[in-house]
């Protein structure tokens, strides 16, 4: 059997990928301190959608919540690669 | 003046008292006067680590209450001459800690030690942050998983706010991270979050890599500190750890994971 795990091993892809991403987006959430829960994952879903289109980095959109009087600004920014 | 170092991670159950005992030990076994402290009042374990659970008398909230001075409180480690462990009450809750009574304390320590240990509870309840409150360094734990990494990023934005030199102004803490029970056969097959993530999600200083390994188990059964299991490859990453503390420049080691032979790859093993 040690002859197939030998085979089999190869190609897993692992998880860890997945905890890195979840991870740089849920500390820099936890950095600001705050804004409504949704944001992080709002984040993630529009980091998805330009990766269709653009290579970008994990940190090209950052998404931020102003409180202004009573009014709430929702501030997105989008870095693309040159 | 005694340098004071705190042991923390948020997380529990990633090796803070683990890293305690071993980081004290090594110290000692360096020559210099060390006292570890254990700041989990109510929970106390350093005492099982270090091996000395059936000598205590007296402990760190008898101190603080005045029911009986640090020198009855404090139990001399058998193994070193340099080494003093004071124990944690275990029939208090956290509440028995203040401010104030934790630094005289340790004021009173770092007339006679060279360096403080302090073995921080889970958590950032009153005992984690007076465990870090007089810090002058601090050794983040963390484990290559999820909840750990998170746990420690919170502490780090704590020890900059929360601490004695950030109210007063001071240079900050100096901050280390240490990576625990570390896999690189998991890390190649991608299951584990490798050190590089790790490091680049909390930017700290690496301080040492301890690799999984049953050592720590039989250590901690035996209530022996595992950097004295020369032979075991968690001993002697505490070993290294403890030299880049106190100044050396030691490449990191543990990390790949270890060639099997062709044979060995085959039929396991």
């Amino acid at each position: 059997m040690a002859l197939l795990d030998y085979f089999r091993q190869r190609k897993t892809s692992g998880s860890a990928a997945i905890a890195k991403e979840r991870l740089q987006i849920l500390v820099a959430h936890d950095r600001r301190g705050g804004g409504p829960s949704y944001l992080p994952q709002l984040q993630h879903d529009i980091l998805k959608v330009i990766r269709k289109y653009v290579a970008v980095d994990n940190d090209a959109v950052s998404v931020h919540v102003e409180q202004n009087g009573g009014q709430e600004i929702l501030e997105l920014n989008i870095v693309l690669p040159d | 003046m005694a340098r004071i170092i705190v042991v923390t991670s948020g997380k529990g159950g990633v090796g803070k008292t683990t890293t305690s005992a071993a980081f004290a030990m090594g110290l000692a076994e360096r020559g210099f006067k060390t006292v570890v402290i254990d700041f989990d009042v109510g929970l106390r374990n350093l005492d099982l680590i270090m091996g000395c659970e059936r000598r205590v008398v007296y402990d760190f909230v008898n101190v603080i209450q005045g029911e009986a001075n640090v020198g009855q409180a404090l139990i001399k480690d058998k193994r070193n001459p340099n080494l003093f462990i004071l124990p944690a009450s275990q029939t208090r809750d956290k509440d028995a800690l203040s401010i104030e009574g934790v630094g005289k304390v340790l004021e009173d320590l770092g007339r006679e030690f060279e360096f403080i240990v302090c073995d921080s509870p889970a958590g950032i309840e009153k005992g984690a942050t007076l465990a870090m409150y007089y810090a002058d360094d601090a050794i983040v734990v963390t484990n290559p998983e999820v909840s750990s990494v998170r746990d420690s990023d919170r502490m780090i934005g704590i020890l900059s706010s929360k601490s004695r030199r950030a109210e007063q102004n001071l240079e900050g803490i100096r901050e280390f991270l240490l990576v625990t029970r570390y896999s690189p056969e998991r890390v190649q097959r991608g299951e584990m979050l490798a050190l590089e993530d790790v490091q680049e999600i909390l930017s700290l200083e690496l301080i040492g890599v301890i690799p999984e390994s049953t050592s720590v188990l039989n250590a901690s059964n035996s209530g022996v500190p595992v950097i004295m299991d020369r032979e075991s490859s968690a001993g002697q990453a505490y070993s290294d750890m403890v030299s880049r503390y106190l100044g050396e420049d030691l490449p990191h080691r543990f990390l790949k994971v270890e060639k099997k032979g062709l044979l060995g790859r085959l039929f396991g093993g």
